[in-house]
């Protein structure tokens, strides 16, 4: 069977695709209600006025993105039945629990951003003030329900498997996921590093071309206090990742590395150079442990190559990044600002694509890297897909309907962005 | 009746899925009449329109993913069933939800030129005209009696299960009676210009005549797509007659308030009317999920399940309805 008539991988390309585009609106929507509430905060507090126009203009923009947020998790809620029925008829007692927990966060949250967006004037500055702390952690609560979901396909509990059938079903023991500690803190932090990189190097560029200095140094500095402790904080959290992977998923591991040869002291491969044991160390702190490599699996269990290069690229990302918000915090206890100086305003665009990059490279070191399985080691992706026909068709036109979504996102955004960057946008008032 | 969990979470379920129909339906029918938007006060119409729903619509929404959730947490098998026979009308909701919620915000917030506003609005127009439809011929294909699932789990059905006469007639009712709902609404949110009062109201009358009409329309082709159900809904005694006719009074009165101008008692009387049908349309249904195969007791998920989601419902509605009264405090209070 050719890969366009293989209707498991035409569902999965589906998923896939519909994930990534998901998962960047989602991102947003778990923080970029933090950039808003700190600007409102310090608005309430100095009176400053620059403040609440920061406020009001990124909630213009998250409007957007939100609208966007929730139709295509919409979509996904769907697809989970139209794509995958197999694994809903099994997991569905399992993982329905966390995702009701998930709709009412989905609730406050929505609720709670319609009153911030349209209720400036209904309510009192504290009662919006409050909304907006709601939507940021009902935002991070949505997040963190739903990686349980993810951690507990990727680290099963809860249940027994025989016949084929999950038995004895335990919606209280899934939880006890060893995946959901790592996911759900570096996929939250990633949300934060990501944003908050993007947002800062929009400001950064108008910086840079000499706009309303007040108002977007004041921007810059909110975006990247939101963003550069994530960073620092990213490579411990990604490490600790690694060392559930090589306790629970040494297929993965392995295809990271692609180690092919199970043995100890095994080497870590950085660029050209091989480093003895340091792979060991990474995985177990113990030069001397063994690690399993690819030739431990039947080929037919090995996950797709794709994830090394994936892993390698979020990893340099990762290092690179850390750095940075080294160097900056160095910076900021010298009290030298971000804007007093071009190169850091300009390394600062550069890298404001990466954080997005990092996250969805590292998305695909999960998913990809669980693969043959959906449920790692209970049920395999390839029997879970629907019988339906015309998934190609289906595929095509949600591809094209994503991609017309994404223009239009950013032709407004870039619209939005550059009424903000008017040199006569009057200093320090709305 | 023997209630036990599955009943519970069932009617949470219906519950949601009624609520779902007052409000997120009511924003799907708001779109309708922004497609519609005709005469000398179109733009106004239309303005109106954004007016109300914008800052409640993604909550509205958010009662039918509620319901999805509800679906595949209690009910694996049936949702799985449904995703499989109904992939073609479920696709075609989901692209409307999509087509729908991105043309409103993106008419709203788009800072394009007139006629990009305006595509963008013949998007969310289009896409609310149709949504409805196909979520109407899908919950009319659960009931149809045609997605048959043998011991296997395997699913039998056909195209006409969803593209029939009586399935694509309760489409056209859905979509009328969202309409219908709208229509009383903005008939409130209008209601510092009386032209403007009078357009909504004369689409309220109009569309509640014809959801009328349609009703019977309905009852005559279920009749032939599914007679047990049909008995159930549309018989002559017991359970079946009182929703009937409480439904016909509620239909009645409400168009009476609206001819009346009495639109905020209309309000609460379409609101009563909608969730009546929902309610008849559950109580039809019982005891299957999808009939004549999937009974609601045998494929409901294990008791360990069902009552930790009722559990978490319970915890979960002391945050959201307070949550819900002063988001309608904020933006619904004159
Ligand atoms: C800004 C984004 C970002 C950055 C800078 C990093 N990561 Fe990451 N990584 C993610 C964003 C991400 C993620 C959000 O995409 C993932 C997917 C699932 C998850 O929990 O986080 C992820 C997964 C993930 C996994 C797989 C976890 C699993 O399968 O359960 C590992 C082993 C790492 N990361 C390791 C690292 C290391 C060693 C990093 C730094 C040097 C690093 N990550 C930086
Ligand atoms: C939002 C971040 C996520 C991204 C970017 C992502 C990405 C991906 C990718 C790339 C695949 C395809 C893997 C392959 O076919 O080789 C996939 C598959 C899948 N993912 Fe995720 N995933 C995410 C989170 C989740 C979550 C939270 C769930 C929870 C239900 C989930 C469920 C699935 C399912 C059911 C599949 C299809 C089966 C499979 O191929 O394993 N994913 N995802
Ligand atoms: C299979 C996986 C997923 C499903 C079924 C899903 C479903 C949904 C749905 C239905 C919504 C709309 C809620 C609304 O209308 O307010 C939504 C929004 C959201 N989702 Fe997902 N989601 C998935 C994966 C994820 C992941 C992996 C994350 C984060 C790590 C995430 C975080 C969010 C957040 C924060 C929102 C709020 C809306 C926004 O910010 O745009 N979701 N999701």
């Amino acid at each position: 069977m050719d890969a366009f008539s293989d209707p498991a991988l035409i569902a999965r390309a589906q998923m896939a695709l519909s994930l990534s585009f998901h998962i960047v609106f989602a991102s947003v929507g778990i923080a970029m209600p933090v950039l808003m509430v700190i600007a409102e905060a310090r608005w309430l507090r100095t009176g400053d006025k620059t403040d609440l126009d920061l406020a009001h203009r990124w909630a213009k923009g998250t409007a957007v993105l939100f609208a966007i947020g929730a139709v295509s998790g919409t979509v996904l809620s769907f697809e989970l039945g139209l794509l995958f029925p197999g694994f809903m008829r099994l997991a569905g007692p399992i993982i329905g629990f966390p995702f009701s927990l998930e709709g009412f966060a989905f609730f406050i949250e929505a609720i709670f951003l319609g009153i911030y967006l349209y209720g400036w004037n209904r309510i009192t500055p504290k009662q919006h003030l409050f909304s907006g702390i709601m939507v940021a952690l009902s935002g991070l609560a949505s997040a963190v329900f739903v990686t349980f979901v993810n951690a507990w396909m990727n680290a099963p509990r809860g249940f027994t498997f025989a016949d084929g059938k999950l038995l004895n079903i335990d919606p209280l023991g899934a939880f006890q996921t060893p995946f959901a500690f790592h996911e759900i803190v570096h996929g939250s932090l990633a949300a934060y590093a990501a944003t908050g990189l993007a947002v800062a190097g929009i400001h950064a560029w108008a910086l840079l071309l000499g706009r309303a200095p007040h108002f977007h140094q004041r921007a810059l500095s909110i975006a990247l206090w939101v963003a550069l402790p994530a960073c620092l904080l990213q490579p411990l959290v990604g490490h600790l990742a690694g060392q559930r992977i090589a306790e629970h998923q040494p297929a993965k591991l392995a295809a990271l590395e692609q180690l092919q040869h199970t043995q100890t002291r095994a080497p870590l491969t950085v660029g050209p150079f091989e480093i003895p044991g340091a792979l060991s160390v990474m995985a177990f702190n113990d030069p001397d442990a063994r690690v399993q490599g690819l030739d431990a699996f039947a080929p037919a269990d090995r996950p797709p190559s794709l994830v090394r290069p994936a892993f390698l690229i979020m990893v340099s990302i990762g290092t690179l990044l850390a750095l940075f918000a080294a160097g900056m915090a160095w910076r900021h206890f010298r009290r030298r600002p971000p804007w007093g100086d071009r190169r850091i305003l300009w390394a600062t665009v550069l890298m404001s694509p990466l954080g997005f990059v990092a996250l969805q490279t590292g998305w695909i070191v999960t998913e990809v890297g669980r693969q043959p399985w959906v449920v790692y080691g209970v049920l395999r992706t390839a029997d879970m897909a629907t019988p339906s026909p015309g998934l190609g068709i289906r595929l095509g036109i949600f591809a094209l309907i994503y991609l017309v979504l994404a223009a239009t996102v950013v032709a407004v955004l870039r619209r939005h962005i550059r009424a903000t960057f008017t040199p006569n946008l009057p200093e320090g008032r709305a | 009746m023997n209630l036990g969990w599955a009943e519970l979470v069932a009617g949470i379920a219906l519950l949601a899925l009624a609520i779902y129909a007052v409000t997120g339906g009511a924003d799907f029918g708001a779109g309708i009449w922004d497609r519609l938007a005709a005469g000398p006060r179109k733009q106004d119409q239309r303005d109106v329109i954004e007016k109300a729903i914008a800052p409640i619509w993604e909550t509205n929404h958010v009662w039918l993913i509620f319901v999805v959730v509800l679906l595949f947490s209690a009910f694996p098998n049936a949702f799985a069933t449904i995703g499989i026979a109904l992939y073609a009308p479920l696709s075609l909701v989901l692209l409307g939800i999509v087509l729908r919620g991105a043309g409103f915000v993106f008419r709203q917030y788009g800072h394009g030129s007139v006629a990009d506003r305006q595509r963008w609005g013949r998007t969310f127009g289009g896409a609310s005209v149709l949504t409805p439809f196909f979520l109407g011929t899908a919950l009319a294909a659960i009931s149809s009696g045609s997605i048959r699932v043998d011991a296997a789990d395997r699913v039998r059905t056909s195209v006409s299960a969803w593209l029939g006469w009586f399935p694509v007639t309760v489409g056209v009712f859905v979509m009328t009676a969202f309409g219908f709902v709208a229509a009383v609404y903005l008939c409130i949110e209008a209601n510092d210009k009386p032209e403007l009062q009078d357009d909504f109201r004369r689409r309220a009358l109009v569309s509640g005549l014809v959801l009328g009409a349609l009703s019977f329309a309905v009852r005559f082709t279920a009749e032939f797509a599914n007679p047990v159900f049909a008995r159930r809904l549309f018989g002559w005694q017991g359970t079946a007659l009182m929703l009937q006719t409480g439904v016909a009074a509620v239909a009645l009165a409400t168009l009476f308030a609206v001819f009346r101008r009495r639109y905020r008692i209309a309000r609460g009387l379409a609101v009563l009317q909608v969730v009546t049908i929902v309610a008849g349309w559950g109580y039809a249904q019982y005891p299957y999920v999808i009939a004549p195969d999937l009974l609601l007791a045998t494929t409901a998920a294990p008791v360990a399940t069902l009552r930790l989601i009722a559990l978490g419902v319970g915890v979960g509605a002391i945050l959201l309805i307070p949550s819900l009264i002063w988001m309608f405090r904020v933006f619904k209070t004159p």
